[in-house]
């Protein structure tokens, strides 16, 4: 049996917002009145969101609604950002990631990103991939991390396309193959959570629907939240969707409901097109 | 009415040639007289642009062309020095007391037997450099077999007689304006008919020090002393300045504290270089009592005048690798630092290495703060240490410009001329290494 057809046994129809008690699988990620000043620009006005595990949450709304604000504040890549201040709680298993006892550097080891423009580094196809194992020493020696990058090529589908050319520059590939190889180098780290942000709309149509598919099966292992401007994308590859507008979370539903029976007039306005 | 009956046909029939006059107004804008004739005027105005820029360019390569022509012309006859053929016989008594002067002029005297008052004799004397006896005493040394035997000797003309051969003198002006005796003409016409006067390669110009007598001189000292100099600068200014750029490109929070330090630093390399030698004196000679004329404090003012050129270089390096590498290197986790030391300073490395070599080449033409501190001596040895008195050759070419001897002028342009090799190096070393370091993107 599948690993999808096994996750669509799974029942979780009723897994709404106010809900919470019906859910069958445990919230890897929590966020409660989450707000987010750009200086004094306010631009998250109190979110909150269960991440559950092993699901696809997709964020959609429309551009500057901050999903991707919103995403940012989960591994805390919002910390760069001068005058940036985050409020409100987020917890990680439980933990809040914006506490003291909780190390930044850790938190994004847990809580790969990957961006909206393939960013390989400048170096070699396997350095790419083994550069995160190296800096938190999760392999020793050549063999285990011939290992590491060869798993993490396989699980993001370019190890056929690229084994026999581990030496050359990761620039050198093709968009899509760029972005499939960040996908690689974030699961090498074996982080818990994977977080994209638009990992889609810098490629065409072929490539999409290789990091789709790609998204698809990396659910068995990780918890994914995508922030997309695609609607379709976001009814393909989630479970659940949280439609995000002017810095609020409207609703946050099974992906099934919010695009077929969407509770608020907002996110059916947005989803029919009506703005956006 | 006819207006309209015309639209309602053309409306039914889809022919475009009868479409009448509204829907081609606008055509005929773009096709009328006015308007290719502007159209003309706008390419003639980039065919003047181009020629002027052309124009431009050709000056500024002819003035190039003058300027290093003129110097090469000057300077180029000062890479060869004229020598003198003597068959010397070495006395071991005059060896033992080290008497070289006798058996020098022994010899020269032996070629002019004519000459045999003292008047003439002193001409004869002033055909030798006053450094040839020198020479002789270093043969000996290397060789004291010498003593006692008859060798064939060249050795250093003295500078008159140098610029004489080079054609420096002109012959057909009359004794007093020409600035050399008959008598010494007549001499180094003789030795030059009987083969004993020729032409070799200056190797004197790179291996000596300064020197009062202008066939003795050279620019080893200086090229030492800027070197030196350069090592202080360059050990003192690159690991500071990068440190610096990187701080506050990388790490420093942009506050007023953060704002006011970049202003400082951006006025700090408009200041003018003689500024920074009015410090060096008063700082690092009056209060902390360094020696003068010594490449410690040249280095430690010329480290003070490069920083802020590759503060600002590295920043300006750093702010071209793409954000995108960073947000990639923290978002698996790399911590601050191991993003800039992995990902962004070797990206920012090429553009960093050129504005560190741009301003060291500045550091190593510049003249006027070492004035202030006393790199302006007279020094004869060549330095070995950061604490020796040492001149540097920027220097060397301002004092040497000064001097009144025809021989120096060459000498001047010479020094030139091995300045700008210098700084063509130095250039060429920047682009190389650009290239290598830019290989890995």
């Amino acid at each position: 049996m599948s690993i999808q057809n096994q996750l669509k046994l799974r029942p979780h129809a009723d897994d709404r917002p106010g809900q919470r008690s019906g859910a069958d699988l445990p919230n890897k990620m929590t966020a409660r009145g989450v707000k987010v000043f750009y200086g004094a620009k306010q631009a998250l006005k109190g979110i909150d969101l269960d991440i559950r595990e092993n699901r696809v949450l997709a964020l959609i709304g429309p551009s500057g609604c901050g999903k991707s604000t919103f995403l940012r504040c989960l591994n805390r890549m919002n910390d760069t950002i001068e005058g940036c201040r985050v409020e409100g709680r987020i917890a990680l298993d439980g933990e809040d990631v914006y506490g003291k006892a909780v190390d930044a550097v850790q938190l994004r080891a847990r809580v790969g990103m990957v961006f909206q423009k393939p960013n390989p580094f400048p170096k070699s196809i396997y350095d790419n991939v083994g550069y995160g194992p190296r800096i938190h020493g999760l392999a020793s020696g050549r063999d285990e991390m011939d290992e590491v990058v060869q798993t993490s090529l396989k699980r993001a589908g370019l190890w056929t396309e690229v084994k026999d050319r581990l030496r050359e520059p990761g620039t050198s590939l093709s968009g899509g193959q760029q972005q499939r190889l960040c996908i690689a180098r974030a699961i090498a780290v074996s982080p818990e959570v994977i977080l994209m942000d638009e990992p889609c709309s810098a490629l065409d149509p072929i490539a999409t629907a290789h990091i789709e598919e790609l998204i698809d099966e990396l659910r068995a292992n990780y918890t994914i939240v995508i922030v997309t401007h695609n609607m379709q994308q976001a009814a393909r590859v989630s479970q659940r969707t949280a439609f995000f507008h002017l810095g609020e979370m409207v609703e946050c539903d099974d992906t099934e409901d919010i695009f077929t029976n969407p509770r608020d007039e907002r996110t059916q306005g947005y989803i029919t097109g009506r703005y956006g | 009415m006819t207006d309209l009956v015309e639209r309602d046909v053309a409306a039914v029939t889809p022919s475009p040639a009868s479409s009448p006059g509204p829907s081609s107004a606008p055509k005929s804008r773009l096709r009328s007289e006015a308007f290719a004739r502007r159209l003309r005027a706008r390419h003639a105005a980039e065919r003047r642009f181009r020629l002027a820029g052309a124009a431009a360019v050709a000056l500024a390569a002819l003035m190039l062309v003058l300027l290093l022509g003129s110097i090469v012309a000057k300077g180029a006859s000062a890479f060869l020095e004229t020598r003198i053929r003597l068959e010397v016989t070495l006395d071991p008594a005059e060896v033992a007391e080290r008497n070289y002067a006798v058996p020098l002029r022994r010899a020269l005297y032996a070629q002019f037997p004519q000459v045999t008052d003292r008047a003439g004799r002193r001409v004869l004397n002033d055909l030798l450099s006053s450094g040839a006896p020198y020479e002789l005493e270093a043969m000996v040394a290397k060789n004291p077999a010498l003593a006692g035997t008859t060798q064939t000797v060249w050795v250093r003309a003295d500078d008159q007689i140098d610029q004489l051969v080079k054609g420096a003198y002109r012959r057909d002006l009359p004794e007093s304006g020409r600035g050399i005796s008959d008598a010494k003409v007549a001499a180094a016409d003789a030795l030059l008919a009987s083969g004993a006067l020729a032409q070799g390669f200056n190797t004197t110009l790179f291996t000596a020090g300064d020197s009062r007598e202008p066939e003795q001189a050279g620019i080893g000292g200086a090229i030492a002393g800027s070197l030196l100099t350069l090592l202080v600068t360059m050990a003192l200014s690159v690991p500071t300045g990068i440190a610096a750029a990187v701080y506050l490109e990388e790490f420093a929070p942009k506050n007023r504290w953060t704002d006011l330090i970049e202003v400082n630093i951006n006025n700090l390399a408009a200041v003018p270089s003689i500024i920074f030698g009015l410090l060096g004196l008063a700082v690092f000679l009056g209060f902390f009592g360094m020696p003068r004329s010594a490449p410690l404090v040249g280095g430690l003012v010329m480290a003070l005048m490069t920083l802020p050129v590759i503060i600002i270089a590295s920043r300006v390096a750093l702010k071209a690798v793409p954000p995108s590498i960073r947000e990639a290197a923290l978002g698996i986790g790399a911590s601050p630092l191991q993003t800039v030391l992995h990902h962004v300073l070797p990206l920012a490395l090429p553009g960093i290495l050129t504005g560190t070599i741009i301003g060291m080449a500045r550091a190593l033409g510049e003249t006027a703060p070492l004035l202030m501190i006393g790199m302006v001596a007279f020094v004869v040895d060549i330095p070995h240490g950061l604490t020796d008195s040492a001149t540097v050759l920027p220097v060397q070419i301002y004092m040497w410009a000064d001097s009144p001897e025809r021989a120096f002028t060459e000498r001047t342009s010479a020094a030139i001329l091995v300045l700008l090799g210098i700084l063509i190096l130095l250039n060429g070393a920047a682009v190389i290494l650009r290239k290598i370091f830019e290989r890995r993107w």
